[in-house]
């Protein structure tokens, strides 16, 4: 437990290493392409385009919140897939490989391998930062309007961060030992996808028939994040804050079982990797 | 002072077959305990229970083969990699030349790599600021510094990991086997850096296969055998006891080799291929021994050898000469006689028989040399040709170059400052 946090401690210690290793990531991201840094806007308007036509014009969801306009999904859609995509899943994915690919810094120096899992959240929180501005200019485009819980936004993405690093760091450490959690996690979070409410609000009729539906979207904690962006976005209100809170702390604890196990498995990682 | 102290310290390795990461990966799941399954399935200990000290401002050579735990004997002084038991404490900042720009990343500059690279190995971003010029200097990069490094050579890539990690300025310096990469004129540059550093009064673990290197440069050596400490001490002493147990093991391997060569060639058809004559006198058997009589096939170049031949004539043969050639692997005789050339006059010979000739130092250089034994007539008529039928390895520290070692020796006149560093 002392050594957990020590080892806490460590990770603020090298936090321009972690800063160094961000800005890293993100130059050498788009090195070499023509657009170079105007991919990190342009692809979360490309994923918008996308999932506008063909989930607001060709599958058109009738519900009362868009006000069956097609542009008013758009919108609502945009406010999860963001956060959802963009840094949620991109975070997951890269974490799994993570140790794997940097092998090279874990057996050959000495590196303080938590901050690995740790910079590729910030990465990807940073691309998902590069796309809220673009988020946020379309909010009266496609029909919303701005409303003082916006100001709740950044609370929101604290609960996705702590949420995000946890599994980061259950991921990391096991695909180590189990490399086929790979292949099993890119499924997973496909699944996992659909089972959040993104493309579908919770108010959706087929939803609301159903109390076993909801109890079941009730207990995924990402739920409760992606409403907290659709109430401060779209729908302008307060987020269920007793809702939020209690992922916070269900977060918190997965951090703490995450690094918990990362720490546990930590020596094993310039071997096995 | 102690700078590395290095205490009871045994690493055991893990291994786990394909099989029992299923099993573990199904129980994990099942039983849900992690912590348990995850239990290797075989111990391989890289390194048993080796203890020593390093004195502050010395420079500490490890010598031994592949796979005697040298590297894993930096990377737990390192912390890389933590040992099963024991302890290593170290004293002062530490920087490893072990695998030399293992933290570039490939897409961006080697100045961007520069301050990365320098971070992770604890420097603040001002020091590197300041020697920024310094290392791009010492690495030769002037003009490729903005480049990304994906563009680099193998060389110009080692050159900037080096540059970096010794301009750290560390108190502890290891150096693992990393000055085989570089060309011929940045491994003096190299060199020259440890000496300065040797001078600095800083501490250096070194670990080399240049047993000449090891034992020029380090005040102590130890020998590591199988993850054990086989010897510590002098480095003369040490270097030499490490050399005997390879010329030992060199000889096992190739009286193996030898006994692998006779079963193959034991068909007839080859046979014939690198022996002729009628034999009218056979040799029946070729021994090689050292002085003391010892077979053997592994010499030092100042040893003497003693090359035995068992001979047989069928009848009374009047006309005969006996000869031996040593051949290198290109086909250079690198030496040959007989007894008519020295000025031997037969008279005759029947029956069985033993020729010995011995050569007092053998006087060739690094390297596996051929033996051809023959008994002809003066007129080169070949009662019983032997071609390459024996090989022994000579083998040495030096590096000297040619076909053979005369006998030499060095003198200065007295304004001459030099000396002898073995």
């Amino acid at each position: 437990m002392g050594r957990l946090f020590k080892n806490l401690v460590d990770l603020y210690k090298y936090r321009v290493l972690i800063q160094n290793l961000v800005s890293r990531e993100l130059k050498a991201r788009y090195r070499g392409t023509v657009l170079g840094f105007f991919w990190s806007f342009f692809n979360p308007l490309l994923l918008l385009i996308v999932y506008t036509v063909v989930f607001g014009f060709i599958i058109m969801p009738r519900d009362p919140s868009f006000e069956s306009s097609p542009w008013m999904y758009a919108l609502f859609l945009f406010c999860g897939l963001l956060p959802w995509q963009v840094w949620f899943v991109a975070s997951s994915l890269e974490s799994a490989n993570v140790l794997i690919i940097q092998g090279n810094l874990i057996k050959k120096i000495l590196f303080p391998v938590e901050i690995l899992p740790v910079v590729v959240v910030a990465s990807n929180f940073v691309h998902f930062l590069f796309g809220l501005p673009i988020l946020l200019i379309f909010v009266p485009i496609l029909g919303g309007h701005y409303t003082p819980y916006l100001l709740l936004l950044p609370v929101v993405i604290l609960v996705q961060f702590v949420f995000t690093l946890g599994f980061s760091f259950f991921v990391s450490s096991l695909t180590v030992h189990f490399r086929d959690i790979k292949d099993i996690l890119a499924n997973l979070l496909t699944f996992w996808f659909f089972a959040t409410p993104i493309i579908y609000p919770m108010t959706f009729h087929t939803v609301e028939k159903s109390s076993l539906l909801k109890t079941l979207l009730n207990l995924n904690p990402m739920t409760h994040i992606m409403q907290g962006y659709q109430y401060c976005i779209f729908y302008g209100e307060l987020f269920r804050w007793k809702r939020l809170g209690i992922t916070l702390i269900l977060s918190l604890v997965l951090l703490f079982v995450g690094y918990l196990i990362f720490d546990r498995l930590r020596d094993s990682f310039p071997e096995e990797v | 002072m102690v700078a590395i102290d290095v205490d009871h310290v045994t690493r055991i390795y893990q291994k786990y077959s394909a099989q029992h990461r299923f099993k573990t990966f199904k129980s994990a799941i099942v039983k849900g305990n992690f912590f348990k399954s995850l239990r290797p399935d075989e111990l391989v200990s890289a390194l048993d229970n080796v203890s020593f000290k390093v004195e502050k401002g010395i420079t500490f050579g490890v010598i031994g083969e592949n796979g005697s735990g040298k590297s894993t004997l930096l990377k737990v002084i390192t912390g890389i990699a933590k040992p099963t038991s024991g302890s290593v404490s170290v004293e002062g900042k530490i920087s490893a030349l072990i695998e030399l720009g293992a933290g570039f990343h490939p897409e961006i500059s080697g100045r961007e790599n520069i301050f990365i690279n320098g971070i992770m190995l604890g420097l603040s971003k001002k020091e590197i600021t300041e020697k920024f010029d310094a290392i791009v200097r010492f690495a030769e990069l002037e003009e490729f510094i903005d480049a990304p490094v994906k563009t680099y050579s193998s060389g110009m890539h080692m050159r900037l990991g080096f540059s970096i990690a010794i301009n750290v300025n560390p108190d502890v310096l290891l150096i693992d086997e990393v000055l085989a990469v570089g060309d011929a004129s940045f491994v003096p540059k190299c060199l020259d850096r440890i000496d300065d550093f040797r001078r600095r009064k800083k501490t250096i673990l070194f670990v080399s296969h240049d047993l000449s290197t090891v034992e020029k440069i380090c005040d102590r050596v130890i020998w590591l055998k199988h993850g054990k400490i086989q010897t510590m001490g002098e480095p003369k002493r040490v270097v030499d006891a490490y050399l005997q147990d390879i010329a030992e093991k060199q000889e096992e391997e190739f009286e193996r080799r030898q006994q692998e060569v006779d079963k193959e060639e034991s068909f007839e058809e080859e046979r014939r291929e690198n022996r002729w004559g009628k034999r009218e006198i056979e040799i029946k058997k070729v021994r090689l021994k050292d002085m003391e009589g010892q077979e053997k096939h592994v010499y030092s170049p100042d040893e003497g050898m003693v090359i035995e031949m068992d001979i047989s004539a069928y009848s009374q043969i009047k006309d005969f000469v006996f000869g031996i050639g040593i051949f290198n692997p290109k086909g250079i005789c690198c030496y040959g006689t007989n007894t008519q050339l020295e000025e031997f006059a037969a008279q005759s010979i029947e029956g069985e028989g033993r020729v010995v000739c011995r050569i007092e130092k053998i006087g060739l250089i690094n390297g596996t040399y051929y033996l051809d034994v023959a008994v002809h007539k003066k007129d080169g008529y070949p009662y019983d040709y032997h071609r390459n039928l024996d090989s022994f390895l000579v083998s040495s520290p030096r590096k000297d170059v040619g076909i053979s070692r005369p006998e030499h020796s060095w003198e200065f006149s007295s304004g001459i400052k030099i000396k002898k560093t073995r």
